[in-house]
């Protein structure tokens, strides 16, 4: 660390923690120090949604966020889900409809699909299209997701 | 587990989840993108600011200076390591960093070192490089006799039996050229009713796996250890043990999970160079590729293919000759097996007596092309399919039916000479034919929104001859695992070899431990490539997975129990050591058989140890006053024997469509003097959620591989083949027009609408 580190402190999945950051660091390479990888940088620019991380309650693209920026910020990242052993209802969702396949993706699809039935828990095909057109899947597993995003709604609807 | 009890449940044939299902959803799966050692150093790449030039000078002397710089390396220190620092699976022509000259744009020159990645990049941008630039050449059709040499000595692998023939040809770009003549093509056109004559082309696209290629060499007592994302750990051993002059044992390479290969992480990548980089710092250290740097590593071959065809007066084809061009940037990559492996099959799935092909791999100094989802199969389809509508419609024939007439049936010889087995083509056509409902009234639209529907069908050739090994560990407890060096990068093969094995050994399949690629552990295998795996090491792990169960009915014979009995299988161990100990370890081995091609004729009779077959069929909307296509319903069907797991197959089935939804509507390279002016998502558009039609089908049809596990054969590549001509096909069905080059993008509809109506845009 040099004279141009920062000290910053913040919630990561519920835990109080304090690190020094670089200026030119970002969050995905921040969460990297701290062991957690499924955050993922792909395509560099915020257009893929493989590093989504969500930042007092805002999906951000964590390749272009500034690690120092979540001074003082809740972060919840895709580890976050099971905390508590068992699976969210979308991750159950997106394993029995097959809705990925290299996997290098889904933390982003998943965290973006729990942003989407927070806001609209029973969204229509088109609404589920426009939410997720920013996150790309190589594999193409889009149709599986729609699925998933489906049957998440169905089974957070009867609990 | 229990050995000479009833079958549980039929494990093959389940649609049992991933087995990493968990590890993927909660963003724990293993990926190399994950590792930070002790130590590690980053690596940054200066890159090659011209397409062909004479290296003059190479000033590292401003990139040294960085703070936290740890080295800056070029080819000539390479050198130190390994002198003759060449790699490659057909020529020996790529050198780990440039040497004396460079051949593309994006080419490694130097390379800088730090503990920190942005130090490192710094650095590599301050590496200054004077060149003395050469003529270039970026068409595979002016390659052929371009004054622009690429290369001016070639050096073949000869590490493949089925690339033993490779020499290159000295003064020209041709890496390889195939031949093939089969009857009398010329007098088949002499003789001929009609003729039709036609060319192609696709453009360079790149397979973006969302995790960017990235490799990490660590030193260790006596050798090295590689974590790559690599679609081959083997041969990155047997490449790495070459260059650097090591027996094989010294060099270890693990692979965990692939965010995605499509073809992009075959062979051999970023390996030497971070091999050579761990040897010179005695550090680890990882090279991770930008998105960007993607789009300079590897690619898909553009291509020309000039196809003409004779045909009687009833319909039927009588000759057909095929030239293709394939533009295989400035290394060969896999280029020449593409070229020959594919370039065999591209008459089409057709009964034509009189075929004469020629093939040729060039050198040009575009980035290098390889293998991407499909082998070159694609490529050819779109030209051959493409052609094949024009000559029903010409014909005033319906497609299918016309199809129908000149399909390649069972028991007939293609082109090479081989008869088809196993081959379902007629019923995947036929598959088609009834999803598509093509027998109805079709709604054709009106106004300024036509409708249009086609289809294309497609077959491959799997690469051989390839071995795979496979272990299977029985432990005392019952409990075993599969040790094998196929890469799960998202096909599913661990899920699939662990059904297999559970089938053959009578457990769960959920039980199964699959053993992720490891050289150190795991056994060899040729590569995860051509969908090849479910057959090959499919066929390896059933064979050791017999192996072992027979192991184990002999030890329990050796312990006294009697036939039949249904003592389980920990029982059996303590019987035989006393205590929960000992293991029984089957090992299973596979290659089929083949033949070469005839180095004059390119026959053979045993081209491969089997056949892939995919179709597709669309419906289209075409706006004609943008140009807009808009896809409304895409049918995928395929044979693929019986499938081990008809879930993710099917998912196999419409990833590949889409994935050539993209090359087919959008995708392209687009160059600048050699420099990619799209290498990014920004402007490189690849397929997402809106792309998707609102009504796709995937269909596998009945059929039965012989010689496969369990009757099973690969799929990956299968529902790439027919969607791009399918799509055009469809197009030319809506609004009467023909486009002949790839992407079909609105401009390249609405110019060829306009050039029609008489009114053509202006540039």
């Amino acid at each position: 660390m040099n004279q141009h580190a920062k000290a910053i402190s913040f919630v990561l999945n519920g835990s109080k923690t304090e690190m020094l950051v670089q200026t030119h660091e970002n969050l995905v390479e921040l969460l990297g120090r701290l062991d957690l990888y499924g955050a993922r940088e792909s395509c560099g620019q915020g257009l893929c949604g493989c590093c989504t991380v969500i930042v007092d309650d805002v999906a951000v693209s964590g390749c272009l966020y500034p690690a120092a920026f979540v001074d003082g910020k809740t972060i919840t990242t895709i580890e976050h889900l099971d905390h508590d052993v068992q699976l969210s209802p979308v991750q159950q969702a997106f394993i029995e409809e097959g809705a990925f396949q290299c996997g290098f993706c889904t933390s982003g699809f998943i965290l973006m699909t729990h942003k989407l039935l927070e806001q609209k828990p029973m969204p229509t095909d088109e609404e589920i299209r426009d939410y997720l057109a920013g996150n790309l899947c190589r594999c193409a597993a889009y149709p599986e997701i729609i699925n998933a995003v489906k049957s998440a709604a169905t089974k957070m609807a009867r609990t | 587990m229990t050995i000479h009890k009833p079958m549980p449940a039929g494990q093959v044939g389940r649609s049992l989840p991933r087995l990493e299902s968990r590890e993927k959803v909660t963003g724990r799966a293993d990926y190399v993108h994950n590792i930070r050692l002790p130590g590690m150093l980053i690596a940054k790449v200066a890159r090659s600011t011209v397409a062909h030039g004479r290296i003059v000078s190479i000033d590292t002397s401003a990139a040294r200076q960085v703070e936290g710089v740890f080295a800056v390396y070029t080819g000539e220190d390479i050198r130190k390591i390994i002198p003759e620092p060449y790699y490659g699976p057909a020529f020996h022509d790529q050198p780990i960093l440039a040497l004396g000259k460079v051949r593309h744009v994006g080419e490694p020159v130097a390379v800088a070192l730090a503990r920190d990645a942005h130090a490192a990049e710094q650095a590599a941008q301050l590496v200054e490089v004077v060149y003395e630039e050469l003529p270039a050449v970026f068409d595979e059709v002016e390659a052929m006799d371009s004054k622009a040499i690429v290369h001016d000595v070639l050096k073949p692998a000869g590490t493949f039996p089925d690339l033993k023939h490779l020499h290159g040809k000295k003064n020209t770009n041709i890496a390889l050229d195939f031949h093939l003549r089969r009857g009398d093509v010329d007098k088949a056109f002499a003789g001929a009713a009609h003729l039709f004559e036609h060319e192609f082309h696709t453009q360079q696209v790149m397979h973006t796996p969302l995790e960017p290629m990235v490799s990490l060499a660590e030193p260790t007592r006596d050798g090295l250890t590689i974590h790559t994302s690599s679609q081959s750990p083997s041969f990155v051993r047997i490449e790495i043990a070459r260059l650097l002059g090591w027996p094989e044992n010294r060099v270890q390479v693990k692979v965990p999970y692939l965010g995605g290969g499509f073809g992009a992480k075959l062979y051999i990548k970023l390996e030497a160079l971070v091999a050579a980089l761990a040897l010179l710092t005695r550090r680890p250290v990882k090279w991770s590729l930008t998105m960007e740097e993607q789009f300079y590593t590897i690619s898909k071959h553009a291509t020309t293919f000039r196809i003409k065809s004779a045909v009687d007066a009833a319909g039927k084809i009588t000759g057909r000759s095929c030239a293709v061009y394939w533009n295989g940037g400035a290394y060969a990559d896999i280029g020449p097996r593409v070229t020959q492996k594919s370039g065999f099959t591209a008459p089409g799935p057709y009964d034509i007596e009189n075929v004469a092909i020629e093939s040729y791999s060039l050198y040009t100094n575009r980035p290098p092309a390889g293998a991407l989802r499909g082998f070159g199969i694609p490529q050819l389809v779109w030209a051959y399919e493409s052609h094949t509508d024009l000559i029903a419609r010409e014909l005033n024939i319906d497609p299918v039916e016309f199809r129908r007439m000149n399909i390649l049936r069972e028991g007939r010889p293609q082109a090479t000479g081989t008869a088809m087995k196993d081959a379902a083509i007629d019923l995947v056509l036929e598959k088609l034919a009834e999803r598509m409902n093509w027998s109805a009234p079709f709604d054709r639209g009106g106004g300024t929104v036509r409708r249009g529907r086609g289809v294309g069908i497609g077959f491959k050739a799997s690469i051989s001859p390839t071995t795979s090994v496979a272990f299977v560990n029985i432990y005392a407890d019952g409990s075993c695992a599969l040790y094998m060096s196929t890469v799960d990068m998202g096909q599913g093969s661990d899920t699939a070899m662990a059904q297999i094995v559970a089938e053959v050994l009578q457990v769960q399949a959920e039980s199964v431990r699959v053993i992720h690629p490891d050289t150190d552990v795991t056994p060899y295998d040729m590569a995860t490539l051509g969908s090849r795996s479910t057959f090959h090491m499919g066929n390896a792990v059933k064979l050791a997975a017999e192996d072992a169960k027979q192991k184990l009915e002999a030890m329990a014979r050796s312990v006294g129990v009697p036939e039949g009995s249904n003592l389980e299988t920990r029982e059996i161990f303590k019987k035989k050591y006393g205590m929960q100990a000992g293991n029984v370890m089957g090992v299973g081995s596979y290659i089929p058989g083949y033949k070469s091609p005839d180095s004059v004729s390119g026959m053979s009779d045993n081209i491969t140890p089997f056949w892939m077959i995919g179709g597709t069929g669309v419906e289209i909307e075409v706006d004609t006053e943008t140009g807009h296509v808009k896809l409304t319903k895409l049918v995928n069907a395929a044979d693929m024997g019986r499938p081990l797991n008809p879930r993710i197959v099917e998912t196999q089935l419409s990833g590949a469509a889409i994935m050539q939804l993209g090359f087919t509507m959008f995708e392209n390279m687009e160059f600048d003097a050699g420099q990619v002016t799209n290498a990014s998502f920004a402007d490189y558009k690849i397929p997402g959620i809106h792309d998707i039609p609102p009504a796709i089908e995937n269909h596998i049809v009945l059929a039965e591989q012989g010689g496969g596990p369990f009757g099973a054969k690969g799929v990956g590549e299968s529902a790439t083949f027919g969607v791009s001509p399918a799509i055009a096909n469809a197009i030319h069905d809506a609004v009467g027009v023909r486009l002949t080059d790839l992407p079909l993008t609105a401009e390249s509809v609405l110019r060829a609408i306009r050039l029609k109506a008489g009114n053509p845009i202006g540039d």
